[in-house]
């Protein structure tokens, strides 16, 4: 098997370079998508027959909780790179996920409870599926208290490492949360197997605004990441080159 | 794979099955606590608790709300179809709360099996569809068309 890219990309000079390179094209995208599936979500699309105007907020709700659960499952990915294979880049990626991965949480929850207020009647009730997203905010607060708690940079990788393979149990009960038991919130309504309940001209909006908030999150993980690429790697000649270019043409003119 | 790295995705399996398989044991056991309400058959076969507060879920039977004229006062009958319980209520209701309508009520049932709720939350569906769309289900449903009047359109 031929795992020369992949050997690559575990190299932080080279993906750094590659991260460089992307950022912009990401970034432009994100903000194209956002702003499409943002538009089209909020003014274009028709009103819901139930709730009139209030369900527009699944247009941000949605992707930020498919979000916050696809950013836990990317850092327990990570993880496992980190713990098997040492990578210190998918350490940098990990870390830099985790602050994005509890913005996500938190908007769902905020959004949420938004919402709840007029078509439930409450703001917060204690079902399985607000609870378990709950404690995602908590494992995201967690991780990035134990980041900074450790000082030695490939301990705390590990340390997070690990948390983010345990953690990672919480996601399928979030998901599945509102199948096994009787919750307050409602079930699924586009990832179930059969048809979504959903007609095209709701559900294109909400695909590119999920779309929109996917790329934000690589353009941000990858401009965190080469901070945190940076940092890991002063001491090394390709970051002394790459920050001090004239200082390196001063010593080897 | 070096025999370490074989050796290290080997202990990383393990920690994360047994994580799954304590916390699949732990939700096993806690199922009964996790369930946010009850559904009317619990209630009428007696699998609730009659000296504490309960939640009682399910739809509004059709035909059944009687609002008081002169308060807030409010009776309805919650049903998941095969069985109903008596609700009865005082206080502002929620904006998707009519017949049909899925709802969580929180409170007691009292000795003739009248549940006294002192909150009643909404439970929306997961369907969603634009008013036109709504209106043509109800045509094809009962064969005219409805009086106009739907949440949007107020």
């Amino acid at each position: 098997m031929n795992l020369v890219w992949f050997h690559k990309l575990g190299s932080p000079k080279y993906f750094y370079a590659l991260a460089l390179r992307l950022t912009p094209w990401l970034g432009g995208l994100s903000f194209v998508l956002l702003a499409l599936g943002l538009y089209w979500g909020l003014v274009v699309a028709p009103p819901d027959y139930q709730q009139g105007e209030s369900y527009r907020i699944i247009f941000v709700h949605v992707p930020s909780a498919w979000m916050s659960m696809f950013t836990w499952m990317f850092m327990a990915f990570c993880g496992l790179l980190v713990l098997v294979w040492r990578m210190k880049v998918a350490a940098s990626l990990m870390r830099a996920a985790a602050p994005l991965g509890a913005s996500f949480t938190f908007l769902a929850l905020v959004t949420g409870s938004l919402w709840g207020k007029p078509m439930w009647g409450a703001y917060w009730v204690w079902d399985a599926r607000l609870t378990s997203e709950l404690i995602l905010l908590f494992l995201y607060l967690g991780f990035m208290a134990l980041q900074s708690a450790i000082e030695q940079r490939e301990a705390a990788g590990r340390a997070g490492a690990v948390l983010a393979l345990v953690g990672v149990i919480n996601i399928p009960i979030i998901h599945f949360s509102v199948e096994w038991w009787n919750t307050l919130h409602q079930g699924a309504t586009i990832t179930k197997f059969d048809s979504p309940s959903m007609p095209v001209e709701m559900l294109l909006p909400l695909l590119v605004s999920a779309a929109g908030f996917m790329a934000y999150f690589a353009t941000v993980v990858l401009k965190r990441a080469r901070c945190d690429i940076l940092e890991g790697q002063a001491a090394s000649g390709w970051v002394r080159e790459w920050a001090t270019p004239a200082a390196t043409d001063h010593r080897n003119p | 794979m070096t025999p370490r790295r074989k050796k290290r995705l080997t202990l990383v399996g393990l920690l994360v099955l047994g994580v799954g398989g304590a916390a699949a044991l732990l939700l096993a056991a806690f199922s009964e606590n996790l369930v946010y309400f009850h559904s009317p058959s619990e209630v009428v076969e007696g699998g609730v608790p009659m000296d504490r507060k309960f939640r009682i879920g399910g739809l509004v039977a059709e035909d059944s709300v009687r609002r008081d004229d002169d308060s807030l006062g409010v009776r309805f009958r919650i049903t998941d179809t095969a069985e109903a319980v008596s609700v009865q209520y005082e206080g502002v209701l929620p904006d998707l709360f009519r017949e049909g309508q899925g709802v969580v009520a929180d409170g007691h049932l009292t000795a003739d099996n009248v549940f006294v709720a002192e909150r009643v939350l909404a439970k929306h569906d997961e369907n969603y569809m634009p008013p036109e769309a709504a209106e043509a289900l109800e045509r094809a449903k009962t064969g005219y068309a409805p009086e106009s009047g739907t949440i949007a359109e107020q």
